[in-house]
């Protein structure tokens, strides 16, 4: 499974690094059709990308989402905290606040207010993808930079310690790094989802780096005594980052999927008072048999936001994609 | 003193589990200020790979370098990569074949210019942005102020060439390698960059070697003609003498396989038969023996030495004696 992986993430940067040589068509004398003049990498992407039905269901998702986070604490109307009809809970009779007035989705299982608590887990599930992706790819944008600029001896360093990581199941890994704190919070979740995508980035980063490193306009560059750091850092590093930003659309999904899982598993913050979906899932376990809507509605909204992410992801990879150009 | 140097250069190719290969072998020339210097031959031959030999871009690994090579009297196989990056864009200049490839993809036209600039001429940033458009400007790119903010793939082909050109002769290099510049480019344009080539480096005392394998780029622009075959200079001749009277059989029908405008209706090209794979050692005897027509049996057994001929040098058993009919059209 490891190998796979690791075979599949190099094919990704050997694809993407192909991509600007490929990129603008054969016109050499100098005439072009006016569509295609002065169109970047990226200002085609974007083009194709509209046009794709696919991406823009992704958009939507995930404009949505993020929206709702934004303005969930303008829009519940309760505070998640509060257990405003305790008194309709029975823990014997397994009965939990059924809906009405002010309450649409009616209570939790300790008598909270179930909407408003949906509408704030977003801002945990948002937090947690944005930041779990943003340290994954600080830390794979490290350790790639350095293995893809040194090579040799740094290189098959970097690579191994990458491979350890890369060879445990990314779940285990994260449920292993979250065991190791003592103290239970939201950001063991994200430091455990994250730490999971470091290697994949970095190997990403470092195979890109490598086969950019080839190519011509690298020689050129050596060849007007443009010093190491800069070949590095303006000539090798811009030109590797394609597959990496492709990567975050789709680590941010992952991101998702994991820091649920982590926290159904019992591994995310002690306290529920701020609500997080894949917590709500894992606590609504013992009521699934007659109040299946208490699991029912995050799994769902887990679902959607991985799947919008998703969609995103994987139609920026086909648009930056230099074989799927037209 | 020459400007450039070349004594026994050879480079040898290593590989794990195959034999060593040897891309070029022993060839020496000289390059005088001012001087434009031709390297003509088939792929294969080694031409690309002595300029990168000079350049000092070769991979330390893998490839091994021999003999010597001093620009203006300072060895340069010896030098560490950082030392080499001090001459590198300031003494020596280079323009590749492919202008796109050669170009960054993502950084504008302008910055890659100015790069160099600031690098080695230590320009601040306003001065080394001024000073790149007044180089876009002599390179004949119009507008050169809006050019400089462009990414290279919204230039056309002929003004990439024109900007790598003026990339490398940012700072005034003394020798300038150009391997095949025109290569890449469709005919109208080749013509025009390499009149461009030649304006630039023609009352300036900087050199330049043409690495190409198309003579008609030799005849317009070269005084000296280095004609390398199978890694080694088999021909060496003024520019006239070389289309006047070839002397190497190689070069012989290099020139008859040209097609010519003057030539009658009808007239079938020479082609010189076989190709590079029936080459025979240098160590056995002469490479090109098996495609020569004027082949010797001493050609197979005996390898030729580059020896004093007519004012010029020739690596041969069994030189051409004759002037082809292209000698009087390609002057």
């Amino acid at each position: 499974m490891t190998s796979s992986r690791a075979a599949k993430i190099d094919r990704l940067a050997s694809v993407a690094a192909r991509g600007p040589e490929l990129e603008p068509g054969p016109e050499g004398s100098g005439s072009r059709n006016a569509t295609d003049a002065g169109v970047s990498l990226a200002a085609s992407a974007w083009r194709r990308l509209r046009r794709n039905p696919v991406f823009l269901v992704g958009a939507v998702v995930i404009g949505l989402f993020v929206l709702l986070a934004l303005l969930a604490p303008l829009i519940a109307p309760h505070d998640p905290a509060l257990r405003l009809l305790d008194d309709q809970v029975s823990r014997a009779r397994n009965e939990i606040p059924p809906p009405q007035d002010g309450h649409p989705l009616g209570g939790d299982q300790f008598g909270r207010d179930l909407f408003s608590r949906m509408l704030l887990g977003s801002q945990q599930t948002l937090l947690v993808a944005v930041l779990a992706t943003v340290i994954g790819l600080g830390g794979g944008l490290v350790l790639g930079t350095l293995a893809g600029a040194f090579g040799g001896w740094v290189d098959s360093l970097v690579m191994r310690i990458v491979d350890v990581l890369l060879s445990i199941p990314s779940l285990l890994l994260a449920v292993s790094i979250g065991a190791l704190f003592a103290d239970q919070t939201q950001f063991t979740v994200i430091l455990a989802v994250a730490i999971v995508q470091i290697p994949i980035f970095a190997r990403l980063l470092r195979g890109t780096m490598l086969s950019v490193r080839q190519s011509d306009h690298v020689l050129a560059a050596k060849a007007l005594g443009v010093k190491r750091g800069a070949i590095v850092f303006r000539h090798i590093l811009p030109n590797s980052l394609g597959p990496v930003i492709v990567q975050s659309t789709l680590v941010l999904a992952i991101a998702v999927l994991d820091a649920a899982a982590l926290s159904f598993l019992g591994l995310g913050a002690a306290d529920d008072a701020i609500p997080e979906w894949g917590q709500m899932l894992g606590n609504a376990q013992d009521y699934f048999d007659n109040q299946p809507h208490l699991a029912f509605l995050p799994a769902v909204c887990i679902i959607v936001v991985a799947l919008g992410f998703t969609l995103v992801g994987e139609s920026m990879r086909e648009a930056l994609d230099p074989r799927q150009r037209r | 003193m020459a400007l450039l140097e070349v004594r026994d250069l050879s480079i040898t190719f290593h590989r794990k589990g195959e034999e060593p290969s040897v891309a070029v072998d022993n060839i020496s020339f000289n390059v005088e200020p001012g001087q434009t210097v031709g390297l003509v031959g088939e792929s294969g031959c080694g031409k690309s790979v002595t300029s990168l030999a000079i350049m000092g871009l070769l991979p330390s690994r893998g490839a091994k370098v021999g003999g010597s090579v001093t620009f203006e009297g300072e060895e340069l196989l010896g030098l560490s990569q950082r030392e080499l990056d001090e001459r590198r864009g300031r003494d020596l200049g280079m323009v590749f074949q492919d202008p796109l490839s050669s170009l960054n993809p993502v950084v504008p036209i302008g910055l890659q210019i100015s790069e160099v600039l600031e690098r080695h001429r230590k320009l601040g940033r306003k001065e080394a942005k001024a000073e790149a458009a007044e180089l876009l400007n002599r390179v004949g790119i119009p507008d050169p102020k809006r050019r400089l903010d462009e990414y290279p793939h919204q230039l056309s082909g002929g003004m990439r060439q024109r900007a790598l050109i003026a990339i490398a002769l940012a700072c005034r290099p003394r020798l300038l390698i150009a391997d095949e510049p025109t290569t890449a480019l469709d005919v109208t344009i080749q013509a025009q960059i390499l009149s461009l080539l030649s304006e630039l480096v023609s009352g300036t005392d900087t050199a330049l070697i043409m690495i190409t394998h198309d003579l008609g780029v030799v005849a317009g622009l070269c005084d000296e003609v280095n004609v390398m075959y199978g890694g080694r200079i088999v021909e060496r001749a003024q520019r006239h003498a070389l289309f006047a009277e070839p002397r190497h059989p190689y070069t012989h029908g290099l020139l008859a396989s040209i097609p010519r405008l003057d030539a009658p209706r009808g007239e079938k090209l020479v082609p010189i038969r076989g190709s590079v794979v029936d080459n025979i050692a240098w160590s056995r005897g002469c490479a090109f023996a098996p495609r020569c027509p004027s082949q010797l049996e001493e050609c197979w057994s005996d390898p030729p030495e580059l020896v004093d001929d007519r004012g010029g040098m020739l690596r041969c058993h069994n030189p051409v004696e004759v002037a082809p009919m292209a000698a009087e059209g390609a002057r």
